[in-house]
């Protein structure tokens, strides 16, 4: 992975003594609480129900083992010893104290780690597939990229304080899994016929109040415009997004009010003075950030296992564990496991310190001593030996991280929702547990088989609840706490945004409400047609019947 | 009166602000050395402005870009151009700035005015801002720090146009 050199371990180390400074004047009421606010921000610390809340930047989710031990640490020492992985690939702790964040920055700072504009109005975290970089049908490993793009979008001076937050993902794999689509500029590395390497640019795709699927502004940008290219992007956004109307702030809207023409000549007028200039990326830089990320020292290994194939005849948790979650690797010999973080009666995507620890020494012994966190929420280890499969199997249910559910019913996506968020209309983790407990028998969750059930506690949508196969959004009905249903959505290369089913439903109504949706599907699906080529087929109607029909 | 800070240090302001809602007659009829005028009262005016006996500057509000507005002549005259921030997160003149250093080689001037925070200064500087109007009780030795916070940047910028990825020793 990437490791910083000299001038990044000073920019980090300046930006840790900055940020002591300021909490300092803050506190010290030289700066106003509207005048520390967008500074805070930009440190990931938000000012939550009940506590401050930090968010650490996990850039495009890949973090060492070192890295996750210290995470543990932090929690422990400053926290409550857990944290929560969210939808950016991020880490949040929840109960930090103000006045001991530059402290927690500064220990982050030793393992190169921060919170910067892991929040606020600017650019964030750069998200990508977690199988990047290990995916037999990878196209380019995105990884390069994503750092390419951390370093020109940390502190960029023009972009820090932008009409509204910006995000950005890149794929470079054949499946998305990092819901490019829906992000305000989405980049899927491609390359021409030719043979050169680029990008498709996707522009004002976005959640949120207003859910959008990006459209393409640029069908193939070569590799050396990408920086020059995207400050033209964020000229436009910068100066004419919308900055009265925090609902209507986002890249989106104005890429719909100016029609997706309209901003591409903007955005070209702009690129005219900057294309081929100094910011355009050279041969030296990009064999720089790619040599840290080359294929680890694989062994030689054969793709099957003897010892592995006999457990998994004889143990029916792990055959179940291995169907669900280990992917193919491009490596033979070598496969892709993924931890789910989604035990039922453990808030989805929260780690204890413990866990924590557990899987750093995991990743030490059988990964290359690294680990990706998932946009669902998850852990993946990108490198495991085939025949340390079972081994690793058997660790994880000692520590409860061996739940197979990977892509099932019970994998859900979570925000933090009320419990934690103060802007929540309401709870999402006691849903995703009412969920997870109706369907709990693996047999049943397999027969349903792959989909996807996202949850957010408000318009928000950090739970993603438009991109769901099912989704759910907690409204607030006069005071109370109510539940949105949506059926259809959808993340991958061909991304659709979800349907409203119709009114919505109290807590307790949730689990059946599900289990009706899903008996459709089971009565009228057609060979090994998925959830959502049913939904597609059959349109949301049969469904809205169900569960609408009124009881005799 | 609102301090001023250029080259990286406090100096004598003697450029007198008129606020938007000024009168014109009022404005022609000032007894100032130095007059940052809004830009569409210096667009009315410009001749009356030329006669008066004082350095015209001029300041554009945050839905104004003077890279569009202003002609090339009219860029190449005009010893300051101040761009306003009427709210501290309003960064769209962060832009405006780069834009007429980049595209239109002003040489003057940029002088950020309205809500500046000092720790907003080094970012402005990055951007091509050259001075910057601050309020009158702010202890200049906090502000004057706000130019050190970083000794590095990645980006290609206005002060740095060189990124670092062109001048990293590895
Ligand atoms: S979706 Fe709403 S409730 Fe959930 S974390 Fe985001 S802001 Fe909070």
């Amino acid at each position: 992975m990437y490791t910083y050199d000299k001038y990044d371990h000073q920019m980090l180390e300046e930006r840790v003594a900055q940020f002591r400074d300021q909490t300092r004047r803050f506190l010290d009421g030289k700066l106003t609480e509207q005048q520390f606010l967008p500074l805070r921000l930009q440190n990931g610390l938000y000012v939550q129900r009940l506590a401050p809340m930090l968010r650490i930047a996990v850039p495009y989710g890949l973090i060492s083992s070192k890295q996750m031990r210290k995470l543990a640490s932090i929690t422990r020492d400053y926290d409550k010893g857990y944290a929560h992985l969210s939808t950016r690939q991020n880490v949040q702790i929840n109960w930090p104290k103000l006045e001991q964040v530059p402290d927690i920055l500064a220990e982050l700072a030793e393992v190169s780690m921060h919170a910067i504009q892991t929040s606020g109005n600017c650019i964030r975290n750069t998200t990508t597939d977690q199988f990047a970089g290990v995916s037999p049908n990878e196209i380019e490993d995105s990884r390069p990229w994503c750092e390419i793009i951390r370093q020109w979008s940390t502190f960029h001076p023009e972009f820090a304080y932008l009409p509204r937050k910006f995000k950005i993902a890149v794929c470079g794999t054949e499946v998305d899994q990092a819901a490019t689509q829906v992000h305000d500029i989405g980049l899927y590395i491609k390359k021409n016929d030719q043979g050169e390497l680029g990008f498709q640019v996707l522009v004002g795709g976005g959640l949120g109040r207003t859910p959008l699927i990006g459209q393409v502004i640029c069908e193939f940008l070569p590799w050396r415009h990408l920086l020059t290219y995207l400050d033209a992007i964020m000229r436009v956004y910068n100066m004419e997004g919308r900055r009265d109307n925090i609902f209507k702030a986002r890249i989106k809207i104005l890429v719909k009010a100016l029609g997706i023409d309209t901003y591409r000549e903007k955005v070209e007028a702009l690129w005219q003075h900057t294309r081929d200039g100094e910011g355009t990326l050279t041969e030296e830089e990009v064999a720089r950030c790619k040599a840290y990320f080359t294929p680890p020292a694989y062994a030689d290994l054969p793709d099957e296992d003897e010892a592995v194939d006999t457990a998994l005849q004889q143990d029916l948790l792990f055959q179940h564990w291995v169907q669900r979650n280990v992917a193919k690797h491009k490596q033979p010999g070598y496969r892709i496991v993924t931890l789910s973080l989604k035990e039922t009666g453990v808030a989805p995507g929260d780690l204890t310190d413990r866990q924590m620890e557990f899987v750093a020494d995991l990743a030490d012994r059988y990964s290359f001593s690294e680990m990706r966190i998932t946009h669902e929420q998850n852990l993946t280890l990108a490198d495991v030996r085939l025949k340390d499969l079972y081994e690793v199997y058997k660790a994880c249910k000692t520590e409860n991280l061996a739940t197979a559910n990977l892509g099932l019913l019970n994998d859900i996506i979570s925000c933090p929702g009320g419990d934690y968020c103060s802007l929540a209309n309401a709870k999402s983790i006691p849903i995703a547990e009412s969920i997870q407990r109706r369907f709990d028998d693996f047999d049943r969750l397999t027969e349903i088989g792959d989909i996807s059930l996202n949850i957010s506690g408000c318009m928000n949508a950090c739970g993603h609840h438009h991109v769901g196969n099912i989704g759910i959004l907690g409204v607030d009905k006069k005071g109370e706490e109510f539940y949105q249903v949506s059926l259809g959505g959808d993340q991958g290369r061909e991304a659709k945004l979800a349907k409203v089913l119709g009114p919505s439903f109290a807590q307790v109504e949730i689990p059946d409400v599900v289990e009706k949706i899903v008996s459709v599907y089971l009565e009228q699906r057609q060979k090994d047609e998925k959830f959502i080529d049913t939904y597609q087929r059959l349109g949301i109607e049969p469904f809205k019947e169900r569960v609408y029909a009124k009881a005799d | 009166m609102p301090k001023l800070i250029k080259d990286a240090q406090f100096v004598e302001n003697d450029w007198q602000l008129v606020s938007a809602e000024a009168e014109p007659d009022e404005v022609l009829s000032l007894k100032a050395s130095h007059l940052l005028v809004p830009f569409t009262l210096w667009q009315d005016h410009k001749a009356e402005l030329a006669k008066l006996d004082a350095e015209i500057g001029v300041w554009f509000a945050s839905e104004q870009n003077p890279a569009e507005l202003l002609t090339e002549e009219e860029i190449g005259q005009l010893p300051v151009i101040a761009l306003d921030f009427p709210l501290f997160k309003d960064g769209r003149a962060f832009t405006y700035a780069a834009l007429l250093r980049e595209q239109k080689s002003y040489s003057g001037d940029i002088r950020a005015v309205g809500e500046v925070l000092r720790d907003q200064l080094s970012y402005m500087l990055s951007c091509g801002f050259s001075s910057f109007q601050v309020a009158d009780d702010v202890d200049e030795e906090t502000y004057l720090n706000g130019f050190h916070d970083f000794s590095e940047n990645y980006q290609a910028t206005v002060i740095k146009p060189t990124p670092l990825f062109r001048r990293r020793q590895v």
